[in-house]
Parts: structure tokens; sequence; C-alpha cells
């Protein structure tokens, strides 16, 4: 069954231009596409008439390199839970709908051009700390250490993260916090990642707000946008890790090291 | 001037070689490696692998992605697992029966030396995969789990859910993003590599465009390493990522890198079945659904009743029924071909007869619901937001999708290519699979070439050069510039009226209609010429709307569709001199009375190794032969 969709899509050159919202109407729409598909089709038409065509982000269209992500009606990846936007099919519209796209918004996301921003600060929080200090080649026969079951299936839902920054858009404070604590859980769940437990959570926390993102006031929003199924308990255990650490962690000096 | 294809293969047993090449390699010292530079493009589980390895060892790193950032590598995207020799299953695995098995299922079209040392460095990723933290999955005794993957009998793969490639690729990304920190790594994100800087004979850099401001900039080093995966885009449908393109490696290779084996292409067995026109690209589903999985299509042709409606008996399960021993576990070329064959004699299901059931009823009766949701669920997810429908009670319909590319550039068993300082890893490379990829052995291949073999190979060659003494204003740099510049101009200015992606579709269907599962003669002659056709309609009459200046996703598709014009007939042209049958490469005129892949080991035991002549030439062809000393040559027998 095809219908006709309305599309309201922000239109922004570059970082620096004014952006505004541009309508297009699209008559002839296939339950069976993919909803990046129908922009395909609205692009390979502005094309055709000598119209720039809407960038948008995107590359696996499998719901796991994280490119894709705009809102969808004031949703980031749209009404589907658990979906990124290159998952989601227009068999969930209805004809005649009316779709308001627009980017991720966030301080720390700047826009880029149209639909796409920059979230190279996700890398950088990342890049704090958000991995276990191990050379190539200094490592152990791989069952030399067991992991708890439980704890590697719970690490395993934490690293599905797939850092597309939808919970930061969904986020009134704009904050990063379920971004950060998917790794900070998914290390911290694990033996292999308690040696750096404590100056992980104090330094990736620390870039996160340097970054620009706001502090978690248990909105939940995140939670329920993440197209991952990542889980608000892990904003608690980062948060535990955090306080526990600001306590008890100094960051090694050479005198202490060496003495 | 001579191609050189001497593969250095190290002399000894095959079990010695890899302990004698490292022992002989030349070593940089510890204080000099930050002497050196290098550049890597491409962050997926080869080049991520290789620039954060590198980046520890040392040297000073300059790595390159298209990407917003280095984890949306399509290595991402890989679902079913990491092989590797443990035997842990005790099932009588071991580094030779890995070697064995992934020469047999390459089709005996791989060097023996290369397979045996990625079969050896595969139990070293695995440790250093969990000691980063990789989830995989774990049996309750707290140890690592292993399933079944085709082409094997032993149960040799690691896995992570359905998500094995993006664990990987994150573990990849994390020690990465560490030597980003530290300072050894300068990580340049929404760049494309444009061409590759040869002076005196040496890789000594890139040219690259930053795809935000448009600016077309050198980077100089002392070597250059391509992790830049393969070509499969060249189909227009394919399960690759839209962004997966070939110009990093088809720009080296019109500077002088040989091509190995480009026609050699892996069709997938199992991937969700085109639904429409304006379709973007195509959804693989994991091959591991195949362990639980039976695959089957109804007896009769031109069959109209649901799955569920046709009774045992009027079933055909034709992988059990023609290879009893592999049953629905044999490799993918031969379940790609067996689909196809089914399908094209009226058996086949859903729109078009295009496909084929996957049916998971019966190990939901043995095993229940709750275990094959463990297993498989956000594959069953995946599958249920595409189509529709709920695979958990009504079967799956899946057709054969092309997936990876075993061809690329030739490299030698350090993995250079014919451009002295100039790296291949991973998939871009012409490999160690053969004719067919195994299973689950794409992503050991990456990593092994990232982790444990460049780090050492690439020493081997700095060790032997000075570092620096070319910069920017060089002339080779230069004029590689220039002619970067003028191909965005020329691209710009051409503003026909046809898009980039209407003409990607038509060189697709060429390819696919008579370069994709079955090959003959007289099909390769007709997109022979019908390409040269396709290409010259693109530089007259493409429409890439915008400026240079700018983001421009339309020119980022424009430029990659220009190589995958040529590329796509080097493809053609291999396959039609390839006179033979073996592995993903089927050429209709080569097969057994059953329909079997029929090899010629007397004229083509060998790499198809490819040198430009320069444009409108057509390129030479010279070969590497291949020896057997090990494995066999035998007909490849699932039964």
């Amino acid at each position: 069954m095809n219908m006709r969709i309305v599309l309201h899509i922000w239109r922004q050159r570059n970082r620096a231009a004014q952006g505004r919202m541009v309508r297009y109407e699209l008559p002839n729409v296939s339950e069976h596409m993919s909803f990046l598909e129908m922009l395909d089709v609205l692009n390979e038409e502005l094309t055709r008439k000598g119209e720039d065509p809407v960038a948008f982000e995107h590359d696996c269209r499998e719901g796991i390199c994280g490119c894709c992500g705009f809102m969808v009606n004031g949703v980031p990846h749209g009404p589907q839970r658990g979906t990124t936007v290159c998952q989601l099919h227009m068999r969930h519209f209805r004809d005649g709908d009316e779709l308001w796209l627009e980017p991720f918004r966030a301080a720390a996301f700047p826009v880029v051009k149209d639909l796409m921003v920059d979230r190279s600060s996700l890398d950088r929080i990342i890049a704090a700390g958000g991995y276990v200090s191990v050379n190539t080649g200094s490592a152990v026969e791989g069952n030399a250490l067991p992991v708890i079951k439980q704890c590697s299936d719970m690490a395993m839902d934490a690293a599905s993260c797939i850092g597309c920054g939808a919970c930061v858009a969904s986020c009134p404070n704009a904050s990063a916090s379920l971004f950060t604590s998917a790794k900070i859980s998914h290390l911290a769940l694990l033996p292999q990642g308690q040696a750096e437990r404590d100056r992980r959570a104090i330094r990736m926390v620390a870039r996160m707000l340097e970054e620009g993102f706001g502090y978690c006031t248990n909105t939940g929003e995140c939670e329920a946008v993440c197209p991952k199924g990542i889980t608000l308990d892990n904003i608690a255990r980062m948060n535990r890790d955090f306080l526990k650490a600001a306590i008890t962690y100094r960051e090694e000096t050479a005198a202490s090291a060496a003495g | 001037m001579a191609l050189n294809l001497d593969a250095k293969i190290p002399s000894g047993p095959i079990e010695l070689k890899w302990d004698k090449a490292r022992f002989e390699m030349k070593l940089v010292n510890p204080a000099n490696k930050r002497k050196y530079s290098v550049i890597v493009v491409g962050t997926g589980l080869a080049g991520g692998a290789a620039a954060a390895s590198l980046g520890e060892l040392g040297y000073r790193v300059k790595a390159f992605c298209f990407q917003d950032s280095p984890r949306r590598a399509h290595s991402i995207a890989a679902q079913g697992g990491i092989n590797a020799a443990k035997n842990y299953q005790n099932d009588g695995d071991s580094v030779f029966r890995l070697f064995y098995d992934t020469v047999k299922g390459g089709d005996f079209r791989a060097r023996e030396a290369n397979v045996y040392r990625l079969a050896q460095v595969s139990v070293d990723i695995i440790d250093q995969c969990v000691a980063q933290g990789v989830p995989f999955a774990r049996e309750y005794g707290g140890v690592l789990a292993n399933r079944s993957f085709g082409g094997a009998q032993v149960s040799r793969t690691f896995y992570a859910r359905g998500q094995t490639g993006q664990q990987l690729l994150l573990g990849a990304y994390q020690a990465l993003e560490r030597q980003i920190d530290a300072g050894a790594v300068e990580m340049f994100y929404r760049h494309e590599m444009l061409d590759v800087v040869v002076v005196d004979g040496r890789a000594r850099g890139i040219v690259t465009r930053d795809m935000v401001t448009g600016a077309i900039d050198v980077h100089i080093a002392d070597a250059v390493v391509l992790g830049t995966g393969g070509y499969g885009n060249v189909f227009f449908l394919s399960t690759n990522a839209k962004g997966s393109n070939a110009t990093a490696i088809w720009r080296a290779y019109k500077k002088g890198a040989a091509f190995g084996n480009p026609c050699y292409t892996q069709i997938h067995p199992t991937c969700i079945p085109v639904s429409g026109d304006y379709q973007s690209k195509l959804t693989l589903m994991s091959e591991s659904l195949r362990n639980d999985g039976r695959i089957w299509v109804p007896k009769a042709a031109g069959e109209t009743r649901k799955a569920g409606l046709i009774p045992e008996a009027e079933r055909d399960y034709y992988l059990e029924r023609m290879y009893p021993a592999f049953g629905n576990l044999c490799p993918r070329d031969i379940a790609s071909r067996a689909a196809k064959r089914v399908c094209d004699e009226g058996q086949g299901v859903g729109p078009g007869g295009k496909g084929v059931y996957l049916d998971f009823a019966e190990s939901i009766g043995r095993l229940g619901r709750d275990k094959i949701a463990e297993r498989y669920g956000n594959l069953f997810e995946i599958y249920e937001r595409i189509t529709g429908e709920d695979p958990y009670t009504v079967p799956m319909r899946i057709y054969p999708a092309v997936h990876y590319t075993m061809g690329g550039l030739w490299v030698d068993y350090n993995l250079q290519s014919t451009i002295p300082g100039l790296f291949v890893l991973g998939e871009a490379n012409f490999s160690d699979h053969g004719a067919n990829r195994l299973g689950a052995s794409a992503l050991m291949q990456g990593l092994a070439d990232g982790y444990f073999i460049i780090p050492y190979t690439l020493g081997n060659y700095l060790a032997q050069v000075q570092p620096g003494g070319v910069d920017e204003t060089h002339h080779e740099c230069l004029a590689a510039k220039t002619e970067a510049e003028r191909q965005m101009k020329t691209l710009l200015g051409i503003r026909g009226n046809k898009t980039v992606d209407d003409i990607h579709k038509e060189l697709g269907k060429v390819m696919w209609e008579y370069c994709g599962m079955g090959r003959n003669a007289q099909g390769l002659e007709k997109a022979l010429g019908l390409i040269p056709r396709i290409r010259e309609e693109f530089w007259n009459n493409v429409n890439v709307p915008g400026s240079g200046e700018e983001l421009n996703q339309s020119l980022e598709r424009a430029g990659r569709l220009a190589d995958f014009l040529e590329l796509g007939e080097l493809m053609c042209r291999d396959a039609l001199v390839r006179e033979e049958s073996c592995g993903g490469h089927f050429r209709e005129e080569h097969q057994t009375a059953e329909g079997e892949a029929k090899r010629d080991d007397e004229k083509f035991c060998h790499a198809a190794v490819w040198e430009y002549q320069g444009a409108g030439q057509a390129p030479a062809r010279h070969v590497e032969p291949l020896n057997f000393e090990y494995v066999h040559l035998a007909q490849r027998s699932y039964k």
C-alpha cells in the first residue's frame, strides 16, 4: 500500500549558517520502505530538480553502526521503541501523516549540515578511559580468567551501546550519562576492568562535563529512546563508581608510584 | 618494468615459517620508533587494530576514516563470530585443522603459508580480545563458549551474541582511543582518501578530502597502511554499509599496486530478500542461524500455500538432501548456489519466487522458544523489523546477496603490495580466503593482520629505510593533489540528467546478472561491452549538485562510483579469463555432472594478478603460482 507523507525537514547549510524547516511532500511512499529509503527517494527527486539533497548520516542501515539518528516528531529515531531510524519502516505510519525531522540538538553536538551533527565529543569521552590498558601481545590465555556468566551477560547488555547519541538528544539536560555509564558498566562488570575502575569513572565523568554535556536528573527519557535497550541501572552504577572513586582514588604521581 | 610477485614465503616447515620470518626481520629500536611516521587508512578491525598496535609500539601514527567516528567502520556489522583454533571443546580442533579447513574452504586458491600463519595467530586474537574486555559468550562455569559454523565439523567459533563484529571492533576502537588520548595516534575522521603518493617508487603519503570543508590535503609518512575493506558495493545492492567503497585500493591500483583475483566475490546465502525498486541495501541474517534453522522449499514448483500449511512430505530440505555430511552447515558458496538452483527451478517462495525458507519450528519444539531467543533473539528482531513477519511463528525467507570480496590488492607474505611501503590488510587485500571465505574467518583475518602481523612486518620495512626526506611540497604530492582536485571539478561540472544512484543501479544490475552467482563467457563478454557504455554515460550525464567546498554526499558517492565503474570491468575481465569454477567463482561451463564447481588445477592453480597499464589500456595479467604441499589438491566435497 502506498501513502502520502508530508515532511518538514530542518535545512542548515553548515555549522555557522541559519537553519529553517522546509516542507516536502511525498505522494507515493511504500509501506515496505525503510525511513531512510523514503529520504533516498526524496533526495533523488531533489537532485533531479537541481536542488540540494538533504544531508543525513547513515552507513550500515542495519541498526548497528550508530551513524544514523535524527528527531522524528521530537523523538530520537522516531516512534518505534528499540529501533534506529534506519530500521524504522514506513508500515508504522499512516497515509497523510505529517512528520517533523530535526537534527539531534545539544551544545556538545554542533550541527554539521541539515540532519547531521558532530558527535566526536562521545569519542573523547571514551578516550578519557573507556578501555582496558592492555597492549597488543600482553594478554594471558583467554580461559585463564573465568567470568561469571551473569556478569558477562550484563556487561554485554551495556556494551551493546552503538554511540548514536539518541540519549543525549532526548535528555532535557543534554546529558551523556547513559552513554558514558554504559561503557563504565561494561568494563566495571568484568574482572578485566577492575584495575582501572576508579580512574576510569573519574576521568570519563570529568570529560563528559568538560565536553558540555549536562548532569543526569533521572528523567529517564534516555532509556525510553535508546535503540539498544541500555538501562538506567548503568547510570546508578556509574554514580556509585564515581562517588567511591572520588573519595578513595588519587591519581598516582611519579613520586608516589616510585615510592 | 616487470612486476615483482615474489611472495617472500619463508623457507622451512610450514609450522616454523612465521617464527623464522619474525626472527629474521630487522627491528627498529624503541628510541628510533618515534622518528617514523605511519599512515593508516580505515579504522575497522584491520586498520583500527593496526593503528592502535603501532601507536603502542611508539610509531607516530595518523589514522583516517571517512565516517564520523572510527567506531562506525563496517566491521561493526559482522554478526556471527570469530574462529580460533583453541580446541576448547576437545573436539579435535588444532591449528593444522583450521589451516586445512580454510585452504579447502577457499577451494585451493589461497597461499598455504599465509593461511597457516592465520590459524596460528587465531589463538592470540582471542586472548587479546578477552583481555580488552570483549564480552564473549560464556558457559555457566565461566569459560568461553563456542558454536559451530559453516564449512567446519568442529566448534571453534567465539561469539558475542549476534554482535561479534561490534564487540571486537569496539575493543580495537577503545585501544585506538587510548592511543589517541596518549598522543600516539592523530585521528582524522570524516576524511576520504583520494590517492596514494608514490615518491621514488615508495609509498610516502596520501591525498585526502575533508568531507566537511572540502579541503584537499596531502599527508606524508614513511609508510602507508590500507585497511579500507572490500568492494562488494560495486553491485549497488550488497550487505556492505552504504559508504563502503573501493576508492583507496583502486587509486592505489592505478598508482602501481597490483590487484589480485578481482572476480572472487562471496555471495552470502542467508540475507533478507529484496522488497522493491527503492531498496538501498540488503541485510544479512547471520550464518549461525543455520545451526538451528532448517532450509527448505516446497517440492512443487509454483506452490501457493503458506509455509505452515505445507506438509512435511511435500517439503524439500535440499541442503540436507544434497550434502548429508554437512547439511545446512555447508559452506556459503555451495549454499548460495543451491538456493539459486531451486529458485531457478520455480520452487522459490515469496515475491518473485526469489527466496527459500529458513525454518526454526523444529528447534523451537526441541529446545524451546527461550533457548532460541537467547541464541538469536537480536537477529529475529532485525528480521521482524524489516519484514514485519515474526520468525518464531513463520519461517524466515532468505536469499543470497553479495557480502564479501576475497579479491583485493595483491600482497606478499609481509602484507606489502607491489608498491614498496604500501601495506594492505583485511578484506582490502587479496586475502587468505582463496576463492571462498568460511564463516567467522573475516574477523579473524582482519585482527590477525592488524594486531599480530603488521606490527612485525612494517617494522622490518621501516628498519630498512631512512625516516623523513619528503614533504608536502614535493612535486609528486602536488601532482596527486592537483589530479584529485581536477576530478572533483570535472564531476561537479557535468550537470547531466542522471543521479549517481541511477547509474550505480545500472552497473549493479549488469554485475549481478553477468558476474554474480553464475557466470559464463557470453554473459561476461556482454558485461564487458556494457560497462564502458555505462561509464561513458556517467562521465557525460551524471548530475552532481552542490559544490566541492562543503559537505556534499552526492559528490562523495560520485567519486566512489567512478572507481566502481572501472573495477567492475576488471572483475568481469578476470572472471572471463579464469576458465574454471572455484569457490565463489562459478563458471557455468565448468561444472561436474551434479552441478558442483569444477576446478582446473592444471591451468588455474594460481592467483591472477592484474597490473594497471594506463587509462584506456587493457591491464596486464600476471600469475602467482600456488603450491600445495600440506593440503593436497582435491575436489571439495561436503557430501
